[in-house]
């Protein structure tokens, strides 16, 4: 990265020297953030894996035993299998939804366009907590809080919209004269889908199951308010237990915390093979709202 | 995909249907209106039932205050009490600047390195992992990191650069940088691919016109990234909104932190009364409305038209 500051002009503008200065500003706050993002992640790395760290650079020994403390004391199994659960179970049905709902929002004008787009478009645009709470209120009225099937209702809202919202420019890709010649064909809207617009959305669906992946584990808000004990996620067992100081050691914490950075290292290295990362960022990129 | 089986196509001819009912299903056919629009439905369904209702029923919950009153009392409670109105500044103070700060800081950092580098890939990819992580875990970073004998302060002892270790976590400063860490990249991959959008040749036509650096800058880059810097802002801005984990865990939660999802989250779960909680989520969805509709009213009037590259 330390490469000449003058490579990015485009094309063949004249190489100016003046701009050094600029250059090398943004390279030093480059360089700062992520010295102090590599220090965050560190620190918890560290701390995970000392025995005491008082006031030193570095702590006084090495230990495993966090680890061994977390594992036991959260019962990080189970959380990590229903973290898992959650996960998948959003991600197949905010999928099934989304895709046909895209396709129409593609494919078809009909008077109401606008209002249906923006009704998807909102729950993305708002902060979760806002609605968050009076779903989470409607759902522990009918019974569905506390347990996983609210955890999951309540993690639909923001996700299909999303999977709306980043398959209308895929199915849009797809040149209408296949879908036409295969109804031509005599094929109906099932097999339409299942066997010419599956296949050739395939990148994309995987695509955006992965960005929804990532976006379910580490939800926290709406996990948060809806979660009962046995349905708590990895991020919000994790946060319980930092807001419970005291209870635990906070090694013990750290080492859960490094579980669930190695949980989102996994998820994100995976996503990052099928996606660029700035898809992980834009979540309504172009917004066709005027 | 399941309930597309029941959607038929509707070319397939039914013998029973008049010709009057025909004319009909053909009229609104024109218009957009047949069967493959059922396709519609289980997200409709799934977004009225479970974001329009629910608010819908926060806001009528709000009309109807536990202790009786009238029906605007929750909202006289809110703004009435100044421990409560307190917390719409407290959250504007935290999230307006540094939704701001996000924002300004990426268009130079992106201007300088839109092009192509070595290492592009990787720096985006360094950028990705705190958008991930998430709030909770920078949170729980930043106390080690930033804390009273962290490294950052032990550096900064180090050098003589400061006497006495710095204040950074549980007030203000703590919950400011946790958005930094998680705002600034989202902000920055953003601008990023809305500056690739922008065709290079016109800021080459402009160099061949004699414009220097900065006014290709102010008057060509600039007029056609401002669009996307407002949408940055808002959707930058949503995420400061609604800072909750660092607000409680970096931050002061009892006073200089108390955002307005604090109280939110006390009035729902602490004193179980879920009109005020209601209410007052429903006072913080006006507001951030509020502004994110002042960003895109301005947004309105700029220009919106095609940027000539790939992102156009």
């Amino acid at each position: 990265m330390t490469t000449t500051p003058t490579r990015d002009i485009p094309g063949p503008a004249p190489r100016r020297l003046v701009a050094s200065p600029l250059a090398w500003l943004v390279w030093g706050a480059v360089g700062l953030f992520l010295l102090a993002l590599l220090g965050v992640v560190a620190s918890v790395v560290v701390n995970s894996l000392g025995s005491r760290w008082f006031d030193t650079w570095l702590p006084s020994g090495w230990t495993a035993q966090w680890y061994r403390e977390a594992w036991t004391g959260f019962d990080l199994f189970s959380v990590i299998v229903t973290t898992l659960e959650v996960a998948l179970a959003v991600v197949v049905l905010s999928i099934l939804v989304g895709v046909p709902t895209a396709y129409v929002l593609a494919r078809r004008t009909f008077p109401g366009k606008r209002l249906v787009f923006l009704l998807f478009l909102l729950p993305i645009m708002m902060p979760p907590i806002t609605y968050g709470i009076p779903l989470a209120t409607v759902l522990y009225k009918v019974g569905l809080a506390g347990n996983l099937s609210g955890v999951i209702l309540a993690n639909l809202v923001p996700c299909v919209p999303f999977v709306v919202l980043t398959m209308t420019p895929f199915i849009e890709q797809i040149d209408p004269a296949i879908e036409n010649a295969a109804r031509m064909s005599g094929a109906g809207t099932f097999p339409v889908f299942t066997r010419i617009l599956a296949p050739l959305l395939l990148p994309g669906i995987l695509a955006s199951a992965i960005l929804v992946l990532v976006r379910t584990v580490g939800m926290f808000e709406l996990t948060f308010l809806t979660a009962g004990p046995t349905s708590t996620t990895l991020v919000v067992a994790l946060f319980n237990s930092m807001n419970a100081a005291g209870i635990r050691a906070q090694q013990s914490v750290d080492a859960m915390a490094v579980v669930y950075m190695l949980v989102m290292l996994v998820l994100l290295v995976t996503a990052l093979r099928f996606v660029n990362p700035t898809q992980l960022v834009s979540q309504v990129k172009e917004e066709p709202l005027e | 995909m399941t309930t597309a089986a029941t959607t038929e196509p509707t070319t397939e001819p039914t013998a029973a249907s008049s010709s009057d009912r025909a004319g009909l299903r053909h009229r609104l056919a024109e218009r957009g209106i047949d069967a493959r629009l059922l396709l519609l439905l289980p997200g409709l369904v799934l977004v009225i039932a479970l974001f329009v209702y629910p608010f819908v029923y926060g806001l009528g919950l709000s009309f109807q205050p536990m202790d009786g009153g009238g029906p605007f009392e929750n909202y006289r409670r809110f703004f009435g009490d100044a421990f409560q109105r307190a917390t719409i500044g407290k959250t504007l103070w935290l999230a307006l600047p540094a939704a701001l700060l996000n924002v300004a800081a990426s268009v130079p950092i992106a201007y300088r390195l839109r092009g192509r580098f070595r290492g592009k890939r990787i720096l985006t990819t360094i950028l990705v992992i705190p958008i991930t992580l998430g709030t909770v875990l920078t949170a729980e970073g930043l106390l080690n990191f930033a804390g009273p004998s962290g490294w950052l302060n032990r550096a900064l002892l180090g050098i003589g650069l400061i006497d006495d270790p710095l204040r950074l976590v549980n007030n203000y400063w703590g919950v400011f940088f946790s958005l930094i860490i998680s705002g600034f990249p989202f902000a920055f991959l953003l601008i990023l691919s809305y500056l690739s959008g922008i065709d290079p040749s016109l800021e080459r036509a402009a160099a061949s016109l004699g414009a220097n650096a900065w006014n290709r800058f102010r008057l060509i880059t600039l007029p056609l990234l401002a669009p996307g810097l407002a949408t940055t802002f808002c959707l930058t801005f949503v995420l400061a909104f609604s800072v909750f984990p660092s607000a409680i865990l970096v931050g002061d939660p009892t006073d200089s932190t108390r955002v307005i999802s604090i109280a939110a989250y006390q009035a729902a779960y602490e004193q179980y009364d879920y009109p005020f909680a209601s209410t007052i989520a429903i006072v913080m969805g006006v507001i951030e409305l509020a502004v994110i509709g002042v960003v895109l009213a301005g947004r309105s009037r700029l220009y919106t038209g095609t940027t000539g590259g790939k992102g156009a």
